[in-house]
């Protein structure tokens, strides 16, 4: 008996579905644009709070991260390593694996390609510089995630703790190793050589935007393919959503773990590198931007889905480099951009929930 | 013994979980100064019985009631409130707390804790009731016997007249067992009403004043305090647990008789143990084109590391030949091409992925396989033919190919099942538990399925823990016991009497 009820939706008929369909989007893009409206109204009484006008802020922020052509390119070359990092964070999450090791990973391929590209310039072609560099960053990145790796695969030990760990250790050794090893002796501050700036990663068209963000976008859209279309990326959805059934189907789930963990890691170290290349040049024993921790709030808001993701990135992107200049004019401290992002997510949640209650009601 | 009025009953209690119908109208009644045992396999309902009368979750239909009153328990807190309190299988001790500070926990924040009177009341208690364990210990420091006692101080402090106790033996040595059983008696001498939740029947037989038996959801017997006597009762019981009439073994059509030959040899299989699952020791058999042998035993006893071991999913030594091919070196990908098949009974867990569409079940073991992915692309269109055909061959019920498996009825779920390993090739099917959880009208068509592999030549391994489903289907029935084959029976008017002597340790 309880068979037969569930079965009686396929007699929906097709217009029934079609009008149910367009409902349905009808539901999501309130479910999304409700939440996000009141979660902007939460974030503004708390600026009241502090005593600094809302709409002055929002109003500043928009201008200085969209409107101003100078803030809108700032914000186009932002994405790039923040693209790069969610495309690694998807393939991690996608497939049920915690890599919060990101910001070592980040690091180390950024000190990678820091080190390796002012000492190869000159020696080989400058597009040589630039892939040889690159390619070390990943490298670099993924061979700091083989330890938490084996350890996950073949003895079950949670790499959230591990790759956190290796993470700070990552921190650590690039630092350690920008002061040590590869210091330019021409300068004061612990920084490494720096790459000319027209060696590196070109700009695009007539603006200050770098081609880095071309990298992201189709790193992003990559990954997206891989995991929604490829027997590959099917193969870590199972082991992701179900690492029994993913036994149970012969897959092998220790390379596979593995290959997970390169994947994201090559994708963070890429990141790094490719903000060296593109932007900076060199690194500075002190710097360490944390991006790997904030995009993955924003990868969640994307809910793991590539296109999102994007979407999500650019307004990230946008709010940070609007928020940075609305911090020094208004005086709002820059970590706002995180409190903001944080009620979004947690409005949001707060949101499913209910919508996931009234339903359950229903049934 | 005079049957006095019952604390808390349950009446018609159904509770249904996507694929499977957990409680099935159970009637349950719990009197003061009784211990009531609830006896059932792994997967009969005990648990969700226990997690209704904890308030943790909500019955689908019928209703609880405390001294003839309906109650909804709410929550926990709830339950506690109402006199009910329950010991779960696993310490929840805080281990760097006191044993009363650990019971202080759950009063409102607000208060100041009322250390002192806590401890007295406790020390108080547990006197009165022979334990060893004292409110001033560190939780840490307590045996998981103790732990135990300081779960059940937690249950009576708050007032409580009824005790639900969950496979609390699980965890205990045998001393540990008969103080947890002393314990019970002293606790029901003193008015408590409590509830014993097991799965080992000499424990409910030693223990038990009334013994409920539990079986895929149904209640199938209770024996009232004035029939329980020792040996006579295990029989009894075991009567119900294995030998009485299901509903899925309704259809008792001979089996057809098997072909000359052997198609599956398995020889000297073994497996270390891992992980509280039991060692496989020496385990050999073989199967003949169209036999279908049954394996029994109570559940626990290797049947699911023989099953993973078969199907490949294990590493494990000795030989496995279908059609004297040998399959040892083969993982699971290798011995299904070879035609070996394997259908678990956790099948939403294990047998597929509950998130993702009925079409992509269908191939879930062939990921990456032409013609459904050519250069590891996948093509959909073959995919969803595939699936249209094949939810057509097997009637599976669903809105549609996109629809996610997780949200079919278990039926049907294991008509999915069925579909994907049943593709044309296969030589070998082993069935773990296959008509586990379903209703009749399912249970039936999948004996059907079973008879009529056999009668195309297939060899089928029939693991199952329902006697009467193996007798009514199988050629040759295996016991297995402590992770080896106790002996195989051929099918026929002695079986049940013999099955039933292999199951418990004596020779057949």
């Amino acid at each position: 008996m309880n068979t037969d009820a569930r079965a009686d939706g396929a007699g929906a008929t097709g217009q029934g579905a079609v009008a149910a369909a367009a409902l349905g989007a009808l539901r999501a893009g309130l479910m999304a644009a409700v939440p996000i409206l009141l979660a902007l109204l939460l974030a503004g009484l708390l600026l009241m709070a502090f005593g600094k006008d809302p709409l002055a802020y929002y109003g500043y922020v928009v201008r200085r991260g969209l409107l101003s052509p100078s803030g809108l390119e700032q914000t186009l070359t932002r994405m790039a390593p923040l693209l790069l990092i969610a495309a690694g964070l998807i393939v991690a999450f996608r497939a049920g694996i915690w890599n919060l090791g990101i910001d070592g990973q980040f690091m180390l391929g950024a000190l990678a390609a820091a080190a390796s590209g002012p000492a190869l310039s000159g020696v080989i072609p400058g597009w040589a510089v630039l892939t040889v560099a690159a390619g070390l960053g990943a490298l670099a990145a993924m061979a700091w995630s083989v330890l938490p790796a084996l350890l996950r695969a073949f003895q079950g030990v949670n790499e959230i703790i591990t790759t956190l760990m290796m993470s700070f250790l990552g921190l650590s050794l690039a630092n350690a190793l920008v002061k040590l090893v590869f210091r330019d002796p021409a300068t004061t501050v612990p920084q490494t050589r720096t790459l000319p700036v027209d060696e590196r990663l070109p700009r695009l068209f007539e603006t200050t935007v770098s081609s880095g963000l071309v990298i992201g976008l189709v790193a992003v859209v990559a990954v997206h393919l891989m995991m929604t279309r490829t027997a590959f990326g099917l193969r870590l959805r199972i082991v992701g959503a179900g690492p029994r059934a993913a036994v149970h189907a012969g897959l092998d789930l220790p390379w596979l773990t593995v290959a997970v963990f390169a994947l994201s890691a090559a994708l963070a170290g890429l990141a790094g590198a490719v903000d060296v290349l593109g932007v900076y040049g060199n690194i500075r024993a002190d710097w360490n931007p944390g991006f790997g921790l904030v995009v993955i709030p924003v990868v969640f808001l994307a809910r793991l889905n590539g296109f999102a993701a994007i979407g999500f990135v650019f307004l990230f992107s946008m709010l940070s480099i609007g928020g940075e200049s609305a911090a020094r004019r208004l005086g709002v401290p820059t970590v706002f951009t995180l409190v903001l992002v944080a009620i979004v997510l947690i409005v949001l949640a707060v949101a499913e929930w209910l919508d996931q209650r009234a339903r359950a009601r229903r049934a | 013994m005079t049957t006095t009025a019952p604390i808390l009953a349950l009446k018609g209690i159904t509770k249904r979980f996507p694929g499977v119908l957990a409680n099935d109208r159970i009637d349950l009644a719990l009197r003061p100064g009784e211990v009531h045992v609830l006896l059932g396999e792994n997967g009969a309902g005990k648990s969700t019985i226990v997690a209704m009368l904890s308030g943790l979750i909500q019955p689908d239909s019928g209703r609880i009631e405390i001294e003839g009153r309906p109650v909804t328990i709410r929550s926990p807190r709830h339950a506690l409130s109402l006199g009910i309190g329950t010991v779960f299988q696993h310490s929840m001790l805080v281990p760097s707390l006191t044993v009363a500070e650990n019971l202080l926990l759950g009063a409102p924040w607000w208060r100041r804790p009322a250390r002192r009177e806590m401890a007295a009341r406790l020390g108080e208690i547990a006197a009165g009731l022979g334990m060893a364990v004292r409110p001033e210990m560190r939780a840490g420091d307590l045996s998981l016997g103790e732990q135990q006692q300081a779960e059940i101080l937690r249950a009576l402090v708050r007032g409580g007249r009824v005790l639900i106790l969950d496979e609390s033996t699980s965890m205990l040595t045998p001393d540990g067992i008969a103080e947890l059983g002393a314990l019970m008696r002293r606790m029901a001498g003193q008015g408590l009403a409590i509830l014993f939740i097991t799965h080992k029947l000499g424990e409910a037989v030693s223990f038990g004043d009334r013994i409920s038996v539990l079986k895929l959801g149904r209640k199938v017997g209770e024996i009232p305090p004035e029939r329980i006597r020792g040996e006579e009762t295990v029989g009894e019981v075991l009567e119900m647990m294995f030998g009485a009439r299901t509903a899925g073994a309704a259809d008792t059509a001979p089996p057809a008789p098997p072909r000359p030959g052997r198609r599956l040899v398995v020889e000297g299989l073994s497996l270390p143990a891992r992980d509280g699952a039991p060692a496989l020791e020496g385990i050999s058999f073989d199967v003949a084109p169209g036999e279908i042998l049954g394996i029994a035993g109570i559940d626990g006893n290797g049947q699911r590391e023989l099953a993973e071991a078969l199907a490949g999913q294990r590493r494990a030594g000795g030989r496995v030949l279908v059609d004297g091919r040998d399959l040892s070196a083969q993982g699971v990908g290798g011995r299904r091409r070879a035609g070996l098949r394997y259908l678990t009974d956790d099948r939403l867990g294990e047998g597929t992925v509950g998130a993702f569409p009925v079409s992509l079940n269908l191939v879930l073991k062939e990921v990456g396989a032409p013609p459904f992915w050519r250069a590891g692309l996948e093509r959909r269109a073959v995919i969803d033919a595939h699936a249209r055909d094949r939810v057509r061959a097997f009637d599976v019920r669903t809105p549609g190919v996109a629809t996610p498996v997780g949200r079919l009825s278990g039926g049907n779920i294991q008509k999915v099942i069925l579909a994907r390993e049943l593709v044309p090739g296969a030589r070998v099917v082993v069935f773990s538990k296959p008509t586990y959880g379903l209703d009749l009208a399912n249970a039936r068509a999948t004996h059907q399925r079973i008879r009529d592999l056999a009668a195309q030549g297939i060899a089928v391994v029939l693991i199952s823990t329902d006697l009467e489903e193996l007798l009514a289907l199988s050629h040759r029935i295996a016991v297995m016991s402590g992770g080896r084959i106790a002996g195989i029976v051929a099918n026929d008017a002695e079986a049940r009497a013999r099955i039933g002597r292999l199951m418990v340790g004596v020779a057949a």
